[in-house]
């Protein structure tokens, strides 16, 4: 079960001829695959990607009405491999991640399908996770298309253009006989919008029938001499093939006057960023209507040569819009430009930074500049030679008091015990190499924990200790999740550990989902999924390939147990690698599942039990060794009405879920007896209310006697 | 460069377009920016506009700061060109979940003097590094607060957070009402209503804080912003109850107080009140005995100029030094007759619901040891083998229910250990321990005043149990030690506290080792405070 549920959602994929889609743009694609007709989907979750698979995943029913076969890949690469249905098929296939981590994983096959080519069309969206908010190395997804020679498309971002970009996508694969990228960036993807439907097309030759009439080209298979024939198709046919289709249907656009002396070149994907700029100086109106020619790149990859050059004849200077690096795109026009001779400048990253997101600001400086410097007559005034000063920002003194706010272990999370364990075990044993993975578990390299020196890649945690397994005075600890464990990790990272006879400690943190990505389930997931099989433990695969020593915890909240866990993985005689399986639920998506079922369960009567935690501050030092074994958002610190206490204390807010984390780090590393944990009982039984009602009699006596004897302060303010 | 201005400046103020409302969300991932934002699109597609949001929700849904962006304008038959995110400069509505968040969007720019209505909750949500501080590492709430309503052309700010949770909803409630009762948007109450209706979930409680916030929002005027969610003046101590006998003594002790200096005074007697708290009267009226010294030294070095500032702080820190935490103490407080009254309240437990309460104890040898009379604990001590035995029998996790009677009875006789208190080691190791440290102070007091009253106030370092403790310990005996050095300077109490301030910042010390060794290193070479601060 997925973190967000699309159940409701995906209804709008019914949707027919001529009506109106409202909604995030992740599902406006999904909307256009099935009017495509499709065949297949897959893919692998991850943002700005994740949604897409929740979306298609909530769609089953009617993916399967449409005789639509959609698959969980196990990875990027899988998912590319997918793609081989549609090599001899003409079956329009489409698969989905996040690039360009993704991209990397999956440019095996995806150099090996556009290799030899495709029959029907395919389609591989790639969720550029570039720039704010992005969790990744900063890549562009470009470079893949150009190795591999895949057309990239980059459409503007409205959910009309990217509908369209879909169907263009299907069409010119099949007219080129070549994979096509279609590239969303990540604020595409939860665009909210509305496009016009068109009815769902059930796809004219489905997977099931295409099992049961087999076919084969020898000369479509990647093998010599089929591959050297492959290289020079793709230049003598594929790509004039592309370039005389997508100007055939006028796939790249053009806005503004024809003539000027300036112009810009921009990606589609930057189309909004441009032409708000344009607005802001005076140059556009809100429906993007402008006195500055644009030529709008929907394709990316390949460019237009004739295009270009006709939109450049009689400029000046043309704006290349280009985002990340290197400059390809720039390189290409320049290039395109000078051999055709040209006197057209062109300006991309002297104008704009060669690196980095083209935020609102940036794009603004950059376009002014390019447009003060080339064409100021365009400019009013105030925007030609602007005499103002910025605003004076208050700024200063707020960037040394305003706090970062990274990502961190949600409330409650069954992974912050695992290294609130591995702080005492480094507490006792001094420091380890530790070597990390990807996902939620990456969050312990940041405070309060900041363990962990390296991620190289999913799946790869392990692996990327291999140097260290061969051991020395103290083990290596590697980590790594039950998605990146699944995704490639139990041959790269655990079977290869066994091989190499590795002297490392192997730590998996199981939650059930694949969790980072929104809680999608994996081979190990212990939820019953309707279309899937799940509940394949971890442990019995790190024994199947071979590891000797193997623990399973199964509630990591136990503090104490883990510790002594990997305290005796460091120590233990015994060889290979040293795995332990550190399994509880992922904490927001037991929230999800059991808060609706415990509030009808009090409803109905039953007898409920709610723990929550709770610091008795009278007792709490304002010491904060707590905190630094937790960071859990609920546990937060508060300063006290009381002129005698210098430090505020330890209090826990009204979102903690009970997990039980503050009493067992507080009773493992012996810190303080200020955390107790209140059990709300709903509906008790009749026993418990009589025992607690002569409970109460009794302790109230005896408080009440010594109450009696003594002075009391009012309230706390004594304390 | 063709024209003559710098290759970075910007162009001037922007046109904003009047037809284009552009507004940021900033939240922290979990305050439900997502629900916030869907209500605004749906309030605003029904009002007749064309609308955009979108967000970068990515990995920061993880408790990170998370923005959103919301645009939207009059509908016409054409699709209007809007941008996918916010820019500085051009944004006429800004809503912080936080009070920090506010300050982050004024200091992305995104907040500006000339057009920007920034609605905001003032409560916080700390940030990790605000949390793991050892002493006090909130950020100054009230100098963002300053300048965050300085940079909006209007700011609406309290409280939101309360009036969700009083509510029992999420903020994104609050937030909503206090946008809908701006008027910072054009459309009509009901049409923000509707759009909680349609969302059809928690709409009972979701409407509720909506209305709250919203009458707050729309009888908002700037100035009275915020000025009812500061804390409340500390009000003067309540008079104790108990049985008349012991009344009485109080208020002899009280008399004794009150001819005090008055900058003293109050201080004073919530000191008494915490001693008498831990122990009894006469324990009060042995800290007023120590006062009495402290009071005298600070006389005779003519200390009314300086506001008695000695007195002021052994006030404070000998109550805290004497009322130190030992097992008694935490028996006692946890089996106080007002303490399962409190614990309902706390966690919010309905009328008819049972509470069992579980704490999570975890005695050591030493702790064991420290409540033996002193004579006999002196002799466990001195045996480590001993003492090792004792620690395995007690040392482990005890996780006991305080609603029981078997353990509130333990419990509660551990607390009527008090009446022997006195007699036992650790009492006696903490007597010898603050008479010790007030000792250096008083000693101190005629040479360098200043750094006396800051080798008193050091005593805040000692917090914490078991080896919280003893590493506050440890820091208190570090930075007592570089005293001798300090001493001859008239710059030496501003020393003090640094290093003080520097032992509090983390819990391995790095930053108090660095610290001393610079002051090692100005003592030897007799450089000034005032040349080393400027060389910093």
């Amino acid at each position: 079960m997925a973190e967000r549920s699309f159940a409701k959602e995906v209804e709008k994929l019914r949707l027919g001829d001529g009506e109106t889609f409202h909604g995030e743009g992740i599902l406006a694609i999904t909307k256009a695959l099935l009017q495509c007709g499709v065949g297949y989907v897959g893919g692998y979750q991850g943002a700005p990607i994740s949604h897409l698979m929740d979306v298609l995943a909530d769609a089953q029913d009617i993916l399967a009405e449409l005789g639509v076969r959609y698959e969980a890949n196990a990875s990027e690469s899988a998912a590319a491999a997918m793609l081989a249905a549609s090599v001899h098929y003409p079956i329009r296939g489409a698969v989905a991640f996040k690039s360009t981590v993704g991209t990397n994983v999956a440019s095996d096959a995806l150099a090996n399908l556009a290799s030899g080519g495709v029959t029907g069309g395919a389609l591989v969206i790639v969720g550029e996770d570039y720039g704010e908010g992005s969790s990744i190395m900063q890549e562009r997804s470009h470079a893949f298309a150009m190795k591999s020679q895949i057309w990239l498309l980059d459409p503007r971002p409205n959910l009309p253009s990217i509908v369209k970009a879909v169907e263009d996508g299907f069409e010119l694969s099949e007219a080129t006989n070549t994979p096509v990228m279609l590239e969303v960036r990540i604020r595409a993807c939860h665009l909210y919008g509305a496009f016009e439907t068109k009815a769902n097309r059930r796809p004219p030759l489905t997977v099931r029938e295409a099992v049961d009439a087999p076919r084969r080209q020898t000369d479509r298979i990647v093998l010599p001499p089929a591959a050297f024939a492959h290289e020079q198709e793709k230049i003598a046919k594929r790509w004039p093939a592309a370039q005389a289709f997508i100007k055939e249907h006028g796939l790249n656009e053009f806005f503004g006057p024809q003539a000027g002396k300036v112009g810009i070149i921009l990606q589609g994907g930057m189309y909004n960023s441009v032409v708000r700029a344009l607005q802001r100086l005076g140059l556009a109106d809100i429906n993007g209507d402008t006195e500055v020619p644009l030529y709008v790149l929907n394709v990316t990859y390949p460019l237009i040569d004739d295009e270009i050059a006709a939109f450049c004849a009689g400029k000046d200077a043309v704006l290349v819009v280009e985002e990340g690096q290197p400059n390809y795109i720039e390189q290409a026009i320049g290039a395109m430009l000078h051999a055709g001779g040209a006197p057209t400048r062109v300006i991309g990253k002297t104008a704009l930074p060669m690196a980095g997101e083209y935020t609102g600001q940036v794009m603004l400086d950059g376009v002014g500049r390019f447009l003060r410097e080339n064409g100021p007559g365009m400019l009013a005034p105030e925007h030609r030679a602007p005499n103002r000063p910025r605003e004076p920002q208050p700024a200063p003194e707020l960037a040394e008091i305003v706090p970062q706010r990274p990502p961190g272990f949600c409330t409650g999370c069954p992974e912050r015990p695992i290294f609130a364990a591995m702080k005492l075990v480094e507490q006792e044993h001094g420091k380890h190499q530790i070597a990390a993975d990807i996902g939620c578990h990456l969050f312990s390299i940041l405070p309060p924990f900041e363990i962990g020196g390296t991620t190289m890649g999913y799946g790869l945690g392990p692996a990327s200790n291999a140097a260290f397994h061969g051991g020395g005075g103290k083990r290596p600890i590697s980590i790594i999740g039950d998605g990146g464990f699944w995704h490639n990790g139990l041959s790269s990272s655990i079977g290869n550990a066994v091989y190499n006879e590795a002297d490392g400690v192997i730590l998996i943190v199981d939650n059930y989902y694949s969790a980072a990505t929104g809680g999608q389930d994996v081979l190990s997931s212990r939820a019953e999924n309707r279309s899937k099989s799940t509940n394949h433990p971890i442990a019995d695969a790190v024994r199947g390939v071979g590891v000797k020593w193997v623990r399973q915890i199964d509630r990591t909240y136990d503090v104490g147990k883990m510790r002594d866990t990997l305290a005796e993985a460091l120590t233990t005689p015994e060889k290979g690698p040293k795995v332990i399986v550190a399994s509880s639920e992922c904490m927001l998506n037991r929230q999800r599942r059991e808060k609706p079922l415990m509030a009808k369960a009090v409803k109905d009567g039953k007898r409920v039990v709610k723990p929550r935690f709770g610091v008795d501050e009278d007792v709490c030092t304002g010491d904060h060794a707590c905190m630094r074994l937790s960071g859990c958002p609920s546990l937060s610190v508060k300063t006290l009405d009381d002129p005698l206490r210098d430090d505020p204390v330890a209090a826990i807010d009204q979102t903690c879920v009970g997990c039980g984390n503050c009493g067992e780090v507080a009773d493992a590393a012996v810190l303080c007896p200020s955390f107790y944990r209140a059990d709300v009982i709903r509906n008790p039984t009749r026993l418990e209310r009589a025992m607690t009602r002569l409970r109460q009699r009794a302790t109230r006596a005896l408080a009440g006697w010594r109450q009696r004897r003594r002075l009391t302060f009012a309230g706390d303010a004594a304390a | 460069m063709t024209i003559a201005i710098g290759p970075d400046a910007p162009p001037a103020i922007p046109i904003a377009d009047p037809h284009i409302v552009k507004l940021a969300i900033l939240a922290v991932g979990g305050q439900g920016g997502g629900v916030l934002s869907d209500w605004i699109v749906q309030a605003a597609e029904e009002s007749g506009y064309a609308v955009q949001t979108t967000s970068v929700p990515g990995v920061a849904q993880r408790t990170g700061a998370t923005i959103y962006s919301i645009e939207m304008t009059p509908r016409s038959d054409r699709l209007p060109v809007l941008a996918l995110m916010p820019s500085p400069g051009d944004v006429d509505i800004v809503i912080a979940a936080e009070l920090m968040e506010a300050g982050r969007a004024v200091m992305r720019g995104l907040v500006t003097p000339d057009r920007t209505t920034l609605i905001a909750s003032t409560h916080r949500m700390l940030a990790v590094s605000e949390k793991i501080v050892a002493g006090n590492g909130i950020a100054d709430g009230d100098t963002v607060l300053a300048t965050v309503e300085e940079a909006a052309k209007r700011f609406i700010g309290f409280d939101m957070d309360k009036i969700a949770a009083e509510a029992g909803t999420m903020i994104s409630a609050s937030l909503y009402g206090a946008l809908a009762g701006s008027g910072a948007l054009p459309f009509e109450r009901a049409a923000f209503e509707a759009a909680i209706r349609k969302g059809g979930r928690g709409v009972e409680a979701s409407l509720r804080a909506f209305e709250t916030a919203f009458e707050r929002a729309r009888n908002a005027d700037a100035t009275a912003n915020a000025a009812d969610d500061a804390p409340q003046a500390v009000a003067g101590m309540a008079a104790p109850s108990g049985p008349a006998h012991l009344l009485e003594r109080w208020r002899d002790l009280c008399e004794r107080i009150a001819a005090y200096p008055h900058a003293m005074r109050d201080m004073a007697t919530r000191g008494l009140a915490k001693v008498v708290d831990f122990q009894d009267l006469a324990y009060g009226a042995a800290y007023l005995e120590r006062l009495d010294v402290v009071l005298a030294v600070d006389k005779a070095t003519g200390a009314d100029g300086r506001e008695w500032a000695l007195s002021v702080t052994a006030a404070k820190h000998v109550a805290n030094a004497m009322a130190y935490d030992d097992v008694i103490r935490v028996a006692d407080r946890k089996t106080r007759a007002d303490r399962f009254t409190r614990i309902r309240r706390e966690v919010e437990a309905p009328a008819d619901a049972l509470v069992q309460v579980t704490e999570f104890m975890h005695p050591r040898g030493e702790e064991v040891c420290s409540m033996l009379p002193a004579g006999l604990g002196r002799f466990v001590e001195a045996r480590p083998r001993l003492l090792a035995g004792l620690d395995r029998m007690v040392n482990r996790g005890r996780r006991v229910r305080t609603d029981s009677l078997i353990w509130f009875t333990v419990l509660f006789t551990l607390a009527g250990l008090r009446r022997w208190r006195r007699r036992l080691l650790r009492h006696a190791k903490e007597t010898a321990h603050i008479d010790e440290w007030l000792t250096q102070a008083l000693h101190m007091a005629p040479q360098n005043y200043a750094l006396a009253v800051e080798i008193v106030a050091c005593r805040r370092l000692i917090k914490g149990y078991s080896d919280t403790h003893q590493r506050g310990l440890s820091k208190f005996d570090r930075v007592l030690a570089t005293v001798p050095l300090l001493a001859p300077r008239d710059d030496g109490g501003d020393w003090l506290r640094r290093l003080r301030e520097a032992a509090l910042k983390d819990e391995d010390g790095s930053a108090l080792d660095g610290a001393i060794e610079t002051v090692r290193s100005f003592a030897e070479t007799g450089d000034t405070l005032a040349a080393r601060v400027k060389a910093d």
